[in-house]
């Protein structure tokens, strides 16, 4: 009897054949700009002597935004060097910064189109839901299709995961500014443009940040994930412990996470509320006079 | 031509057949409504909501209109009509003899920044703005240079008397002080028409007096034509040059005050006005004063005496804290008190004064007022004193200026 199966896995891989010969030129294309973009970026963040970063992050985090917290990134950063992980540490946070700064490159954009839309919204949303609610391992391995192993792939995931909460948050933001602010904003004849500019943004500020701050959190989980499509950094410390199942370097790798984790996660919402409490700091200081 | 010219330049705003309905397909429920169905049958049977039916209107250039009608009537439809933040099924508006409902996207955000400011119920100030640049800010979408709108903005906020406050933040203040703000903004580019949506219908009954008046001080020195919307028959009665009851979306009756009260058109509006005694109507909040000045229980006779002497009266109340009354100073108790050589002047209050709640129809108040000697306190259940009530006030609220019916 001969064995019936359902040939999906098969017709799959003959359809991406088709499509990466292709899609080809185009995806190496941008795979090059990124990489050099990439390199560009760690190059640039190892390119000074790590003491001076530390020292440089700790005096601008202790003069703008917390003094606590410039002292535990002083000691927690200096216990990363002690461990020999700079590098590592280094890669990842290029890694990010580059993965956050693309997410809300498109991110912010796309957010403002789908709350000015109600279609737009509707054709967004589901693809959006599509893309966080799929397991990462799932689109692993088409980033690796198409952009080969290395940082471009993690690159690439890290956008399919983090670009969500980006979109989503600005949509939100936007839509949630009350009905009478742009109802007034257009009785005194604005533009479209200007109630988005004028009213909507500043309005949905907090809650854009917020986004933000989740976009720089999701695109760190996802750079140490994508240490298994070679993303290097401090997931492959993490990776390798355990498949030599080493636990001290897996200690090491999964604490340097947590600083970087921290740090960033601070960093960023402590920012996000400032961006708020200038303006009532602004509001009272005129109220006193 | 020239008779039709000089009759739109009277009429700032005029307003032909114009339909509203909420719905998918409108143009079928203007056709019902033409076929004399009613609102409740085209919804039940359309599922389109009916927010105006057939409205024509002239409202005449410096007069102040005033829209009135129940809940649901379609009032706030009417309003935002006319500028097309609501967009007519059919029907032709023309400002200034200009048909708006005909106008590009680009010609209608003219007339918004030009001609016409509106005021909104709930304020809608833009909270990350201070007051400056609020009142400032139809200047901006405009293109006017900061200094120069600034400038206007400064003195748009002068004119509704809150110069000093530029720098503060809408959430710093209060209510009344908030709408003198959208005041302010509406009339920033000096537009010639004014849409006020329940402009002051949000504002303690005091606070709403005090802006009623001041919009009728505005209105004496700007001349502009306002399209006032209400629900308030006494709001309707005090501000209106002329009144426009709505039901349903159709406009019931238009008239002066005096016109409503007397003949009123349908079934509704006599009910609306029905049995409209003012003495009823009005109540102890309508007519009472600010009570100022006030002499604080800490204070001693001099300054009572001070007090008294500076307003020209002869008789003050005395309140604790959370502005709960003590009772009543007499300007000779006071002497006494600064002759007894005494630094208080509790022992020397009057303790019977009279007092009313602020929802006492003035009616009721007639004997209490006939029997007393000096100002009738009106308090809250907690004896905080809200205002005060002196005997000239009643006479004057219900016979003043503003009164429709002396005569009746
Ligand atoms: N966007 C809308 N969609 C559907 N129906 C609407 C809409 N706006 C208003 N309506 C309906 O139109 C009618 C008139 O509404 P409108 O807001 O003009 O009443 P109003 O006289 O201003 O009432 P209120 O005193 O409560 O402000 C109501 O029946 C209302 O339900
Ligand atoms: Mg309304």
């Amino acid at each position: 009897m001969p064995e019936f199966r359902i040939p999906l896995g098969d017709v799959t891989n003959d359809i991406f054949d088709q499509l990466i010969t292709v899609i080809a030129p185009v995806t190496n294309g941008i795979s090059s700009s990124l990489e050099t973009f990439l390199k560009w970026n760690e190059a640039f963040l190892l390119m000074w002597p790590p003491l001076l970063i530390v020292a440089v992050l700790g005096l601008l985090v202790w003069f703008f935004v917390d003094k606590k917290l410039s002292l535990f990134i002083v000691f927690s950063l200096i216990f990363m060097l002690g461990l020999n992980l700079w590098d590592q540490t280094m890669s990842t946070v290029g890694l990010v910064i580059a993965g956050t700064l693309l997410s809300l490159l498109f991110g912010i954009p796309l957010g403002i189109l789908a709350s000015q839309n109600d279609t737009t919204e509707k054709i967004i949303s589901p693809i959006l839901d599509l893309m966080q609610t799929m397991p990462s391992f799932v689109y692993l391995i088409p980033a690796v299709i198409f952009f080969g192993l290395g940082k471009v792939a993690a690159l690439a995931a890290i956008l399919i995961f983090a670009l969500p909460p980006a979109i989503r948050l600005t949509n939100l933001g936007i839509r949630q500014v009350p009905a009478e602010m742009v109802e007034a904003a257009s009785a005194f004849g604005s533009t479209r443009l200007q109630i988005l500019k004028e009213v909507q943004l500043p309005l949905a500020m907090p809650t854009i940040m917020t986004g933000v701050n989740q976009c720089i959190m999701m695109s760190l989980s996802m750079s140490v994930i994508a240490a298994m499509i070679g993303a290097g950094g401090l997931g492959r410390e993490v990776l390798t412990a355990m498949q030599t199942v080493d636990i001290g370097l897996g200690m090491e790798g999964g604490l340097g996470i947590v600083v970087v984790a921290i740090i960033m996660d601070r960093v960023s919402q402590k920012l996000a509320r400032r961006s708020q409490k200038g303006e009532e700091i602004a509001g009272s200081g005129a109220g006193s006079k | 031509m020239l008779k039709i010219e000089s009759k739109e330049i009277k009429n700032k705003i005029e307003i032909k057949n114009l339909y509203k309905i909420f719905g998918v397909y409108p143009e079928r429920a203007v056709k019902l409504l033409q076929d004399n169905k009613n609102k409740d049958e085209i919804l039940s049977g359309t599922k389109n909501v009916v927010g105006l039916n057939d409205v024509s209107l002239s409202i005449r250039s410096g007069e102040t209109f005033v829209v009135m009608g129940l809940s649901g009537s379609g009032k706030s439809t009417l309003a935002r009509c006319i500028n097309r933040l609501i967009e007519p099924t059919s029907g032709e508006i023309y400002i200034d003899g200009e048909n708006i409902t005909a106008m590009s996207y680009k010609e209608l955000l003219q007339v918004r920044r030009n001609k016409i400011g509106m005021v909104f119920q709930s304020f809608a100030l833009f909270p990350h703005l201070n007051l400056l640049d609020n009142v400032a800010y139809g200047l901006k979408v405009q293109g006017v240079p900061v200094a120069k709108r600034h400038e206007r903005a400064f003195h748009s906020l002068q004119g509704v008397g809150l110069s000093g406050w530029e720098k503060y933040y809408p959430e710093q203040l209060s209510g009344g002080m908030r709408q003198r703000v959208g005041l302010a903004r509406a009339l920033a580019n000096d537009p010639g028409i004014l849409l006020m949506d329940e402009a002051f219908s949000a504002l303690d009954p005091l606070i709403r007096q005090d802006m009623q008046d001041e919009l009728m001080n505005l209105q004496d020195k700007m001349n502009k034509t306002i399209v006032f919307i209400t629900h308030d028959l006494n709001e309707a009665l005090k501000l209106g040059d002329r009144i426009a009851l709505m039901k349903d979306g159709e406009i019931n009756q238009v008239g002066t005050p005096e016109e409503i009260l007397v003949s009123p058109a349908t079934e509704y509006v006599a009910r609306f006005v029905e049995g409209v005694d003012k003495t009823k109507v009005f109540t102890a909040a309508h007519v009472m004063k600010r009570p100022q000045p006030l002499v604080y229980a800490k204070d001693g006779p001099r300054v009572a005496l001070h007090k008294m002497k500076k307003a020209g009266i002869s008789s003050i109340f005395v309140v604790g804290r959370g502005k709960k009354v003590q009772g009543l100073l007499y300007a000779d108790q006071a002497a006494a008190a600064l002759r007894e050589g005494q630094d208080t002047v509790i022992p020397y209050l009057d303790i019977g004064y009279p007092k009313v709640a602020p929802e006492t129809c003035i009616s009721d108040m007639f004997d209490m007022m006939a029997s007393a000697n000096g100002p009738v306190a009106v308090t809250s259940p907690e004896d905080e004193l809200l205002g005060i009530i002196v005997r000239g006030a009643i006479f004057a609220g219900l016979s003043g200026g503003e009164s429709p019916y002396a005569g009746i």
